[in-house]
């Protein structure tokens, strides 16, 4: 790695955390951006001659709010400009000042600076841009690439999300507990949001929204590390990794879906599974369960499993009713249906889904799943036609690509099939 | 003498290299490594998960030690990794430490001489 690759590093390692100070500081978007790209300039001019500071977050909070404040005072041309000297020259004896006084106020930075993307008002998809844009500080060229569209339609979207945010006027002062709990679990479904873009992306032609997967993960475990003590927090970590861990799986050589049950768990990446399994066994003491500790203890049965054979079923059919009991929806009721028809067989399983059917009416994976259970009843025709409606509704066109495989299996056994 | 090289590190740093510079400076710290361990002198070597996976346990000497979540230390870089290795000298210890923190960028690396070490026996 060379020595610009490094401090690369170093920069967008700190970047949460500067950014949520400065916004603090300025209480102003821009302004905090404006000063964070200023103490960037800064970084890659002094530290390859003065070699990099102790503590590179606070190095760069203390650059930037001087930049920044001279900078609001040039605007305002009541006082002289400073010599460059007397910031770009800062030793660590100040830097160490600066981080007195804000390791206290860490936490709540990056937790109000997350919290101020997951404005309600945004839809999902600006809300994980303005994060990548504030928080990640990715380009807006990386992220209209991520999300298919053109950078200056994409710069658009920002602009307008940082005008709704800035009008919404999150309050500056450090949260009370309660607030505190509901900021975390707005920042976590951001996050989770951010995360899924990326997972849910193809192999072929996304490895732009592919990365976006693990930008949820770096930020995650960022946000784990500032709130060691939150299960939900590990449970959401544990999910991505556990989850992430399967990608290399997922996807043939030609970019084909690989269901889990047919995946080469050979590939499934081991250090991410070891990480989330730990951070579940974490979550689990604390007995106090949640939506994410549930999931990823599901995704852990997964990871343990050595093969499709051996999954626990029972104990994910379990787990999917305790979820069914504290977020009840029908996407969870409808992945219970899958255990189900693993523990009790397919008929089973469709009496359980077929009441689903008029609120899951526009969704892929439940037409994929009755397929699937009709065919394995013998009920072809009907089988057909619920394929006929996943491929309509089809993501992606690897997704409609596997429905018709098993569209053409179908077919095949008819033919073959003992009539 | 038996050395432990601690080798500490921005987390936030390290969690943004790519998968490409993480695996180029693995690559580099098993070159620089081989020869000792080509030698008997090395090992175990370690790197450790991310502190986020990690539990203390805080005893005040007195009552059952309290099971904490997170590292020891709330400090700006953490522990990520180890390698225990036989020299005859402390300069000599300093020296791979050396090739090891150029192979490794950033952070510090801290050489610590051994006070006991069990072998590990079977471990599976």
């Amino acid at each position: 790695m060379s020595e610009l690759a490094w401090i690369d590093a170093a920069l967008s390692g700190a970047r949460p955390q500067v950014m949520g100070a400065l916004t603090r500081y300025f209480r102003d978007l821009d302004l905090a951006e404006e000063a964070f790209q200023e103490a960037c300039i800064r970084a890659l001019a002094t530290w390859p001659r003065n070699g990099p500071p102790r503590d590179p977050a606070a190095w760069l909070i203390f650059v930037g709010r001087n930049v920044a404040i001279d900078q609001v005072r040039r605007r305002a041309k009541q006082t002289a400009l400073p010599e460059e000297d007397q910031i770009s020259d800062l030793g660590d004896a100040e830097a160490e000042i600066a981080d007195r006084l804000d390791g206290a106020h860490y936490r709540d930075d990056l937790l109000r600076l997350l919290f101020i993307c997951c404005h309600p008002d945004l839809p999902a998809t600006q809300q994980i841009a303005l994060a990548l844009r504030i928080v990640s500080g990715l380009s807006v060229r990386q992220i209209a690439r991520a999300f298919l569209v053109g950078e200056s339609a994409m710069e658009q979207r920002i602009t307008r999300a940082k005008a709704k945010v800035a009008a919404a006027a999150v309050p500056f002062e450090a949260p009370g507990a309660v607030e505190r709990a509901e900021r975390l679990a707005a920042v976590a479904a951001m996050l989770y949001l951010v995360f899924n873009e990326g997972y849910s992306a193809p192999a072929v032609g996304a490895e732009a929204r592919g990365a976006l997967a693990e930008e949820g993960i770096r930020l995650a475990r960022l946000l784990l590390r500032l709130f060691p003590a939150e299960p939900e927090i590990m449970g959401l970590l544990a999910l991505m990794l556990l989850q992430h861990a399967r990608r290399p799986a997922r996807f043939d050589a030609a970019g084909e879906v690989v269901l889990l049950e047919e995946q080469d768990r050979g590939l499934w990446n081991r250090a991410m599974i070891a990480e989330g399994l730990a951070l579940v066994d974490k979550a689990m003491r604390h007995r106090r369960p949640g939506p994410y500790q549930i999931q990823a203890a599901i995704a852990a049965l997964h990871a343990r499993a050595p093969t499709a054979a051996a999954t626990d079923w029972t104990e994910i059919d379990l787990l999917y009713g305790t979820l069914e009991r504290i977020q009840p929806s029908p996407v969870v009721t409808l992945n219970r249906a899958v255990a189900v028809a693993k523990r009790k067989g397919a008929e089973a399983a469709l009496a359980m889904i077929e009441p689903l059917g008029e609120r899951l009416a526009g969704y892929f994976y439940f037409f994929g799943l009755k397929g699937a259970l009709l065919s394995e009843l013998g009920r072809a025709g009907e089988a057909r036609e619920a394929f006929g409606r996943a491929i309509a509704l089809a993501n992606s066109p690897a997704e409609a690509a596997h429905i018709r495989m098993q569209l053409d299996r179908l077919m095949a056994d008819r033919v073959a099939g003992p009539g | 003498m038996l050395y432990a090289i601690l080798c500490y590190h921005s987390e936030d740093a390290v969690g943004c290299w790519t998968k490409e510079e993480d695996d180029a400076v693995m690559a580099r710290i098993a070159a620089v490594i081989e020869k000792p361990a080509r030698e008997g002198r090395l090992g175990p070597v370690a790197r450790l998960l991310p502190t986020t996976a990690a539990t203390t346990l805080r005893s005040d000497g007195r009552d059952a030690p309290l099971v904490l979540d997170g590292p020891f230390a709330e400090t700006k870089e953490q522990l990520l990794g180890f390698y225990l290795v036989d020299c005859e000298t402390l300069d000599e210890a300093i020296a791979l430490a050396k090739e090891i923190s150029a192979a490794n960028p950033g952070g510090a690396h801290e050489v610590r001489p051994v006070g006991y070490f069990m072998e590990s026996e079977g471990r599976r």
